[in-house]
């Protein structure tokens, strides 16, 4: 029977070193497949160096346009617009924002010339990878997209197809930073998140807001508090909030300037530096939450 | 009309938050007292944490206007479901029954010119708060605050916006991280935007996506190196190489991570900081003359 977990990383505050961790965790388990969950601003494949093997287009909100030879200027559209996404032309005739058009296609069916059209932004891409760490499945989007909580979900899904054909234990999500409809979508149907946090007012802030959310799921979490000695009282605080809350602490890790040198090397932390202490602290931690994900399965 | 300054970087965490702080205090002593910091970062709001003697101007609930379905007069046709592109109504006509998930509703009003039988009427769900702090001195903060659960951040910075009433000299928004629809809605109306990096290949990979959506939307645009000294050379490289004006820089100290992480970074800045806060606020003048 495969017993395979669907983990995902997420911060709430950005920078606090989800990435890096992932790229880490991706030197010390095996069998498992990699998703880039942020695909706003993905950066696992700067250290995975990713062979692409499948592209797909992905389709995007649907974006409004104006066929001018057709448009009476009659208006109509632009008062049933609540995005404000079509306006006067300086010189005449209506135009559609296409950053502002949300999609909903209320212009399209209110025209009572038929001059609006509506298509799939084409601008987003989803990628399937051979890497040295196993397969990953990755995007980029398209700049100012709409819709990167439905792609989150694209790439999952296919992920989980892969790691059910390829019978592997775990899938491994690098989440978005923030709580809103990408990080929704990274947790939707998780079996663990593990949350990395560092101890800073903002950072402490952002991660009991993200707790809220994750909470609402009935999803288990796993806290690690990355950069620990930056500030000793915030740490503390953050270890007994955790504890208030039953989530398991998998340890703390040291501010280190390791992680900045491997990321300009492309190197995972460990294949920079064997020796390095937050690899050898990370193994050590990702054994006990392998065995404790293994016994909620027992 | 106020001069309007974004704030923003595709990677998270490289200062966009602690230099938004720095840059609304450097104006407020350099240039003019009327200036407006604006935490559009909804999602995860922290600029407030940065100041002391905090207290609370106004507060309000933004709120989205959903529609809620009469089942009274429904003859469940389903063409408000048809014309709901984003999924938010479930119609089984054999059950009658009708229902509206309003997390997925985008407010846009369709299903209300759908519907011939005045059987949708409109109800509000809440989003998130805009709140107006007072944060010393008469300094104002303006923060919108998501409500956990809710995916509708774009909507929420757009009411955000819809509430600054008062004149300004200058608008500061500090942006959510990110390169989609949040950080368009943010940067939509402003007049200059300031990208916040780090020198390391994540910092540079994402900024280069923030200047392709910024060069796509053409917006003018400077960049402020973050920790410098910290990873590599590629940033300033990069810079030189596509034209692109580098503001300042502070170099990254571990001290100042620490005072960060107290919080203390507008009341401990270094004098070679100011400095560097300075020249942009110089700059801005010029831009905004």
């Amino acid at each position: 029977m495969n017993n395979m977990k669907d983990i995902t990383i997420l911060s709430g505050k950005g920078g606090t070193g989800k990435t890096s961790i992932t790229a880490a965790l991706a030197s010390v388990i095996e069998n498992t497949v990699f998703v880039d969950a942020d695909v706003d601003a993905a950066d696992l494949h700067i250290i995975f160096q990713p062979e692409n093997k499948e592209t797909h287009v992905f389709d995007g909100a649907w974006v409004a346009s104006i066929d001018t030879d057709l448009c009476t200027n009659c208006g109509l559209c632009r008062e049933h617009c609540k995005f404000d996404a079509i306006n006067f032309k300086t010189g005449g005739g209506l135009e559609i924002d296409s950053f502002a058009c949300e999609g909903c296609r209320l212009c399209e069916r209110v025209c009572p010339v038929g001059a609006i059209s509506s298509e799939r932004s084409t601008n987003n891409f989803w990628y399937v990878s051979d890497t040295r760490f196993g397969p990953l499945v990755h995007a980029k989007m398209g700049p100012g997209e709409e819709n990167s909580g439905k792609l989150v979900t694209q790439i999952r899904k296919s992920a989980k197809e892969i790691a059910k054909a390829k019978n592997a234990d775990y899938i491994l999500n690098d989440g978005p930073p923030g709580i809103g409809c990408a990080a929704i979508a990274s947790i939707t149907g998780a079996d663990a998140v593990i949350l990395i946090t560092e101890p800073s007012k903002s950072g402490f802030h952002d991660v009991v807001r993200l707790v809220e959310l994750v909470q609402s799921f009935k999803i288990p979490m796993y806290a690690l508090i990355n950069k620990f000695d930056i500030n000793l009282d915030i740490c503390n605080q953050m270890e007994s909030f955790f504890a208030s809350q039953d989530i398991k602490l998998m340890g703390k890790l040291p501010f280190s300037e390791d992680v900045v040198h491997s990321m300009v090397a492309k190197k995972t932390i460990l294949e920079y530096n064997k020796e390095s202490e937050i690899g050898i602290i990370l193994s050590e931690l990702w054994k006990e939450v392998a065995s404790s994900e293994q016994k909620i399965e027992q | 009309m106020a001069f309007k300054i974004a704030i923003a970087s595709g990677k998270g965490g490289t200062g966009k938050t602690t230099f938004a702080v720095n840059l609304f205090s450097s104006i407020n002593e350099n240039w003019t007292r009327k200036v407006q910091l604006v935490d559009c970062d909804v999602e995860e709001p922290n600029d407030l944490l940065f100041f002391r003697n905090v207290s609370v101007t106004s507060e309000k609930a933004s709120v989205q206007v959903i529609p809620e379905i009469d089942t009274s007069k429904c003859t469940f046709c389903k063409k408000c479901e048809e014309y709901c592109e984003f999924n938010a109504i479930v119609m089984m006509p054999t059950m009658q029954y009708a229902t509206v998930n309003k997390d997925l509703c985008h407010s846009c009003g369709a299903c209300f010119v759908a519907c011939q039988f005045d059987a949708i009427h409109e109800t509000t769900n809440a989003i998130g708060t805009i709140t107006d702090y007072n944060i010393g001195n008469d300094r104002s903060l303006m923060e919108g605050n998501l409500r956990v659960g809710s995916p509708l951040q774009t909507m929420l910075i757009k009411d955000v916006k819809r509430n600054l009433v008062v004149e300004n000299d200058v608008l500061i928004y500090d942006a959510p991280p990110g390169t989609s629809c949040p950080v368009v809605e943010t940067i939509s109306d402003a007049d200059f935007v300031i990208l916040v990096t780090e020198p390391t290949p994540f910092g540079v990979y994402d900024l280069k996506l923030t200047v392709d959506l910024l060069r796509e939307v053409d917006k003018p645009f400077g960049v402020f190196v973050n920790k410098a000294g910290l990873g590599d050379s590629e940033v300033y490289e990069y810079l030189k190489a596509e034209g692109i004006q580098l503001l300042g820089e502070i170099p990254f100290s571990k001290e100042y991570a620490s005072l960060y992480a107290k919080g203390k970074i507008v009341s401990c800045v270094p004098l070679q900081f100011a400095k560097e806060y300075r020249k942009v606020v110089a700059y801005l003048q010029k831009l905004n003359e």
